[in-house]
């Protein structure tokens, strides 16, 4: 959606104190008119900005928190236009918001809520600006109407309406009541030059950090409905399988234990719903549920993929990329490049399945009544809640009831909602509220995993190196996962992105797809596809720089020139400057002293990424002693256009250096006989302050651009910039994720 | 019947001895910022003080708390904040949130026996896992605890740079 088409509507009304509430909604999804999910009601905050008489001014953060920082940076982008100190700002986050249209379709309430794909700030920044704009033109028309006075004579200053010429000055909340009964202005209002910016564009600090430190703030976990039971599912551990039976005499006699619910999987090649059969047990606490679930006797069918490991996986992607794949991309003439080259490279690289792990195992509080239903989730997708209720109870989406928590970790799998589908069906089951908590086993064990895949890329060189033609064959389950509406000759396009470099940076391109088969569930995880293709990607452009005796750098900025706008189709569009990935590879090694000599035992590596519209580049020093890898530094650079809250980009580069870290080191899921290996943090090891680097230096480009999401970009460049660095010290080439043993080889 | 001091104040808990002390703060005593994240000791996000020691209360059972005194996040500063929660401030350590007050919590009680902590200390004693990759903020955050300790300082910093006398 561009700023040049989109028109927005806007609904004002009174607060129940008789202040200014004011709701932005899409356009062209036409009237509410059987009202609307989401509006006001009670102490429950629904529309982007209210301002109370007393002064009181509370915005609302209509997006997902699950540490990227929207919950900040998207009211900061409202309370500059109101023009209002985003100190005396209240923040609190709103519940979803739908409404149906004179159609009868649903449509948003204010803006699109939830949180993926890195769209947030893209998305909203000029709906949420527009919305600043006009609560502040309702308050300037009514000051100008109380005191007789033109609109023009009128200005604004931190909450504040003056009149200069007399001097006379009120606080917003005194034209509050005055300002709802007011007809919004036909046109969004003029909006502030960005020079005039007084709050973006300056850090401000995370809006809940007082209360998360002093273990207020409420996650998913820390919800609570009056009269709540207590579940915990046991959940079938093979893909597919189903309940053969069990016995819940013992666990019924636990103390506390309530009823035993047991859980259809979801139908073989249907959408999923819940992940995985299985028996909850309901309870009068947490605990008393997970004692009643240890004392479950339950058998199990195994299901159809009983057999799979991952060893067999890997040698199927192997034997796969020994046959022609799909072609999914086929730029000039590969073939005649490779028979024309002077020289030639091809290398495989593997990434494997790895889990989301965020640390609050999932979890969600549904009450469904027989008249509507009640949520409260730490969802990524508050209308997947929704859908998802609405799909197993039948109830009209306007009697759902979706409030979202803050988010103890998101990363992609809380896009999915199949935890609140089982506790839609356990409440359904039990009529009552029910709060549903899994374990860690539970959530390492049944998730929408990153797909594992297997990389070939081959390339033809001319006599000085150069790149003449590019070829990149991918074997992977794809990120579809049980999506019957995906045609399978579309799978690729979860897992490959044809517009990424080095499409048009020379004239021969292809690539390959091999969709694999696997039972294992796969899913959005951080930067999806992008985390593998970056570490192929920039692996390979080092290896290439190396045979060509020249500096990496050197050899990326010749392959990317100048910066230009080149078509970029895929999300993250709808271009790609090959100019602002070569700025922020160049300002990360000007920062890095990259070309300065390093001791024996270390190395410097670079790579660069271009994820969902930002442009990303690490340089990371390390040293390697004796099979030892300590990471020393690394500096980061970033392009995300204008930064919102620099020092959430900031924090968000920091995420990404060390996520990336911690996947790169040792995270993996693998399967044996049909199960998943892992189960807890001390096999699935997460990395800790320990394996941190000592120094994190990250530099922002001053862009004229408009913001671009910062929650993706910054992982994906990070592991071929270490797996570079660890090849500059040591000379061995990681082309296996994770690093795990294979440098003490 | 278990008794304990809980934040300084009698507690007790009728429940079974070999509840889990998280699960007895969490959904018994309503003390929620005390996070559960795998129930095997392994990540610290439930991190307490037992006797001023920081403990990992998903694996101790509230038997063994008897008669002890038992400090949670909400109950580590008596008045305003811990120098650690003023340093997390400062530095805007925290993303999602959910490890941080593991975090304070154990960096509260190692921190008292070891004021002057050098990169190593902080290495080997803050061992609780956080999911974001805060670890950056969170070194400088207990050295500015530090700081703040030996200082007693009461100058908070923004984010930008101004200082808020506090």
């Amino acid at each position: 959606m561009t700023a040049l088409n989109r028109r927005h509507f806007l609904k004002a009304s009174a607060t129940l104190a008789g202040g200014l509430v004011l709701g932005v909604s899409l356009p062209g999804r036409g009237e509410e008119k059987s009202g609307s999910v989401g509006e006001p009601a009670g102490p429950h905050l629904a529309y982007l900005v209210q301002i109370e008489p007393d002064g009181k001014i509370i915005i609302g953060a209509t997006g997902s928190e699950m540490g990227q920082g929207v919950k900040t940076s998207l009211p900061m982008i409202v309370a500059e236009e109101l023009d209002v100190e985003w100190d005396s700002v209240t923040v609190e986050q709103m519940p979803l918001g739908i409404k149906r249209d004179s159609e009868g379709n649903l449509a948003w309430l204010h803006v699109s809520q939830g949180a993926g794909g890195s769209t947030s700030v893209s998305e909203g920044w000029q709906p949420l600006r527009e919305a600043g704009a006009t609560a502040r033109q309702l308050i300037l028309q009514a000051a100008s109407e109380r005191w007789g006075v033109p609109m023009g004579a009128l200005t604004t200053d931190r909450g504040v309406v003056i009149h200069t010429a007399s001097g006379r000055r009120a606080g917003y909340g005194e034209f509050a009541a005055a300002a709802s009964a007011l007809p919004l202005p036909e046109n969004p209002p003029a909006l502030k030059a960005t020079e005039n910016f007084r709050i973006v564009g300056r850090s401000q600090r995370v809006v809940d950090a007082e209360a998360i430190v002093t273990g207020q703030a409420e996650y998913g976990i820390d919800a609570s409905m009056p009269g709540q039971v207590y579940a915990s599912v046991e959940h079938c551990p093979f893909r597919d399988g189903s309940v053969a039976s069990f016995d819940d005499k013992a666990a019924r006699r636990v103390p506390g234990v309530i009823d035993i619910v047991p859980i259809e999987g979801p139908a073989p090649d249907e959408f999923f719903t819940v992940l995985a059969a299985g028996v909850a047990v309901v309870a009068d606490s947490t605990w008393a549920a997970f004692q009643g679930r240890a004392a479950l006797d339950i058998k199990w069918h195994p299901g159809p993929h009983a057999d799979e490991s991952t060893a067999s996986l890997r040698e199927q992607m192997r034997q796969a990329l020994e046959r022609p794949g799909q072609v999914v991309l086929d730029d000039g003439d590969v073939q005649a490049a490779f028979a024309a080259a002077d020289d030639s490279l091809a290398a495989d690289y593997f990434v494997p399945y790895v889990s989301h792990a965020p640390l609050e195992p999932q979890c969600c509080v549904v009450h469904v009544r027989d008249d509507g239903a009640d949520v409260i989730a730490p969802t990524q997708s508050p209308s997947g809640a929704s859908r998802m209720v609405n799909r197993l109870t039948g109830l009209d989406r306007m009697a759902i009831n979706v409030h979202i928590s803050r988010l103890g970790g998101g990363f992609g799998r809380r896009l999915t909602v199949d935890y609140v589908a089982e506790a839609t069906l356990i409440s359904m089951a039990v009529k009552r509220p029910v709060k549903l908590q899994w374990t860690r086993e539970d959530d390492l064990k049944h998730d929408f995993y990153r797909p594992c895949g297997l990389h070939r890329l081959s390339a033809s060189l001319d006599d000085r190196g150069r790149l003449t033609g590019w070829r990149h064959q991918l074997a992977s389950p794809s990120k579809y996962y049980r999506r019957p509406n995906v045609e399978a000759d579309k799978m690729w396009e979860a897992e490959l992105y044809p517009d990424d470099p080095p499409r048009r940076l020379l004239p021969n391109v292809q690539l390959q797809y091999y969709s694999m088969q696997s039972g294992v569930p796969r899913g959005s995880w951080r930067a999806p596809a992008h985390y593998a293709n970056a570490f192929a990607v920039q692996s390979f452009l080092d290896e290439l720089a190396h045979r060509a005796g020249q500096d990496p750098l050197a050899y990326q900025l010749e392959l990317l020139g100048e910066s230009r706008e080149l078509p970029y189709e895929q999300h993250g569009g709808p271009v790609f400057d090959p100019g602002r990935l070569a700025g922020v590879l160049k300002l990360a090694a000007a920062k890095a002293d990259w070309g300065k000599p390093l001791a024996g035992s270390q190395g410097r590596g670079i790579a660069g990424h271009f994820t969902f519209g930002g442009y990303a580049a690490y340089v990371v020093d390390v040293t390697v002693a004796a099979g030892e890898l300590r990471i020393d530094r690394v500096v980061g650079a970033i392009d995300c256009g204008l930064a919102v809250n620099p020092n959430g980009v900031i924090a968000q580069m920091e995420s990404g250096v060390h996520d990336g870290i911690s996947t790169a080191l040792r995270l993996e899921i693998t399967l044996e006989e049909g199960r998943i290996q892992q189960d807890n943090f001390h096999n699935y090891r997460l990395a800790s302050l320990r394996d941190a680097p000592r120094v994190v230096e990250t530099y922002i480009v001053d862009s004229p651009h408009p913001p671009s999401g910062v929650g993706e970009p910054p992982i994906s460049p990070l592991a071929p910039a270490l797996t570079n660095a660890i090849f500059a010290a040591t000379g061995q080439r990681i082309r296996e994720l994770p690093i795990g043993e294979q440098l003490k080889s | 019947m278990t008794t304990f001091t809980l934040n300084g104040e009698d507690y007790e808990f009728a429940g079974a001895e070999d509840t889990p002390l998280l699960w007895v703060l969490r959904d018994h005593a309503g003390l929620t910022g005390t996070k559960f994240g795998c129930g095997a000791g392994l990540c610290g996000s439930c991190t307490v003080h037992i006797d001023g020691r920081a403990r990992r209360a998903c694996i101790i059972p509230v038997g063994a708390v008897a008669d002890k005194q038992v400090t949670t996040i909400e109950g580590l500063a008596r008045d305003g904040l811990h120098p650690l929660q003023q340093a997390w401030l400062e530095e805007d350590v925290a993303q999602c949130g959910y490890c941080q007050a593991g975090q304070i919590m154990a960096a509260a009680d190692w921190l008292e026996r070891t004021p002057n902590p050098s990169h190593e200390d902080i290495e080997k004693q803050q061992t609780p896992l956080c999911r974001c990759g805060t670890y950056a903020r969170i070194r400088k955050a207990i050295f500015r605890a530090a700081d703040i300790r030996r200082e007693g300082a009461v100058t908070l910093v923004e984010p930008d740079g101004q200082e808020v006398s506090t």
